[in-house]
């Protein structure tokens, strides 16, 4: 829910990164922190544990500046992976105007990607918020390991699309990260939907602007 | 419904919750008043100017107000509509406004506990009206961002997180 603020010329968007527990998420904000230039970025919040495990969120707002007269802002939240944070995952994506899921490649960790995107379209559709409309990408981290598994294995189990009923958009829509792969595509006579997706090593900062690019750029369409 | 709706905040609106709040400061004694939105989005600073991040103190104001709703339902309560943090020298009242927004009223010894609840409730009733007519007024004529927005956006977010 974007918030336009005509009195101080402010919009604010709030984009989320959610995922499997030890993701990589906070590192991914912890990049963008370090890498975006002071004078737009603000202070970075984490409420951990003493272990440094995410308890509530960790919340870093960064300025993208005056836009025809606008201050745009976006505030970048992550929630707190582990299974029993539930409850403050779900608030955290009160007012979401984007999402990234930050899955982690590790084979591993399959089930704890999936069980984690289970969980986030549960808890968007708790809110009364529909997943499939709004800006939304998946991030494949730590791809830098040996045992990440394949992006096509991940892409079949974390984002295998979701049904595209309205006529008006049932049309082919190639991907524009990736070449002869589509978002939008025909399958078996039913048309199909997947989230843009990225890898990413975040610790080394390899895929983390490219995806926080895309998202931005999606919510910024949605303000039209 | 998709995502959640959009709202706008313009000039009248400002000016009306402006009254209100420095009314209620002036009667109150009270340092700051602050409007924050449950998503964590600060609407409206009156009063002192705070020394600390404001962006950074609305959206831990909206993460306790939301995590104390939660406890509150845990004991079978609707809703806290209040909370009271007291420090040594500063502190903070916070109450909510059409289950939107929330007011936080900061304040040191300069006036006393008992006279900022006293206030609160009026304040909060005038700022319900208030906010519930923009609710229900928006989305019905909320004037958007020029078409030219988006292409400087983008440009924007491509500099910023470069290359």
């Amino acid at each position: 829910m974007s918030m336009i603020n005509y009195a101080s010329r402010e919009i604010n968007c709030k984009l989320v990164y959610y995922g499997p527990g030890l993701g990589g998420k906070t590192t991914n904000l912890e990049f963008v922190y370090h890498k975006v230039a002071p004078g737009s970025r603000g202070k970075m919040i984490s409420l951990a544990t003493e272990t440094e495990r995410t308890l509530f969120f960790d919340f870093l707002p960064v300025d993208l500046g005056n836009i025809r007269g606008f201050k745009v802002k976006f505030h970048l939240y992550t929630v707190p992976g582990q299974v029993y944070y539930n409850a403050s995952r779900k608030l955290i994506l009160k007012g979401v105007d984007g999402v990234v899921f930050v899955a982690d490649s590790q084979i591993e960790r399959m089930d704890a990607n999936i069980e984690a995107m289970q969980n986030l379209y549960e808890n968007m559709a708790q809110h009364g918020y529909d997943l499939t409309r709004i800006p939304f990408a998946v991030q494949y981290n730590k791809r830098d390991l040996p045992n990440a598994a394949p992006i096509a294995e991940l892409q079949a189990a974390v984002n295998p699309g979701w049904a595209v009923e309205e006529p008006a958009r049932q049309r082919p829509m190639a991907d524009p990260y990736h070449e002869n792969q589509y978002l939008v595509w025909q399958q078996d006579g039913h048309w199909m939907e997947r989230a843009p997706y990225f890898e990413a090593v975040a610790v080394t900062g390899e895929g983390v602007f490219d995806t926080l690019k895309a998202i931005s750029k999606s919510v910024v369409k949605t303000l039209g | 419904m998709t995502g959640a709706s959009s709202w706008s905040f313009r000039e009248a609106d400002s000016h009306r919750i402006h009254g209100i709040l420095r009314g209620f400061l002036g009667e109150t004694n009270a340092r700051t008043a602050l409007i924050v939105d449950r998503t964590g989005q600060l609407v409206a600073t009156v009063g002192e100017a705070p020394a600390f991040d404001p962006t950074v103190f609305a959206s831990l104001t909206a993460a306790d107000f939301s995590a104390n709703d939660q406890l509150a339902r845990m004991l079978g309560e609707a809703e806290f509509g209040t909370l009271f943090h007291q420090g040594e020298r500063e502190s903070m009242y916070l109450a909510d406004v059409a289950r939107r927004v929330i007011l936080v009223v900061l304040f040191d010894n300069r006036t006393t506990l008992g006279l900022v609840k006293l206030r609160v409730k009026p304040a909060v009733a005038q700022l319900t009206q208030v906010f519930t007519e923009m609710f229900e007024r928006d989305g019905a004529d909320a004037p958007g961002v020029e078409s030219a927005f988006l292409g400087e956006a983008e440009d924007e977010i491509d500099k910023l997180f470069g290359p």
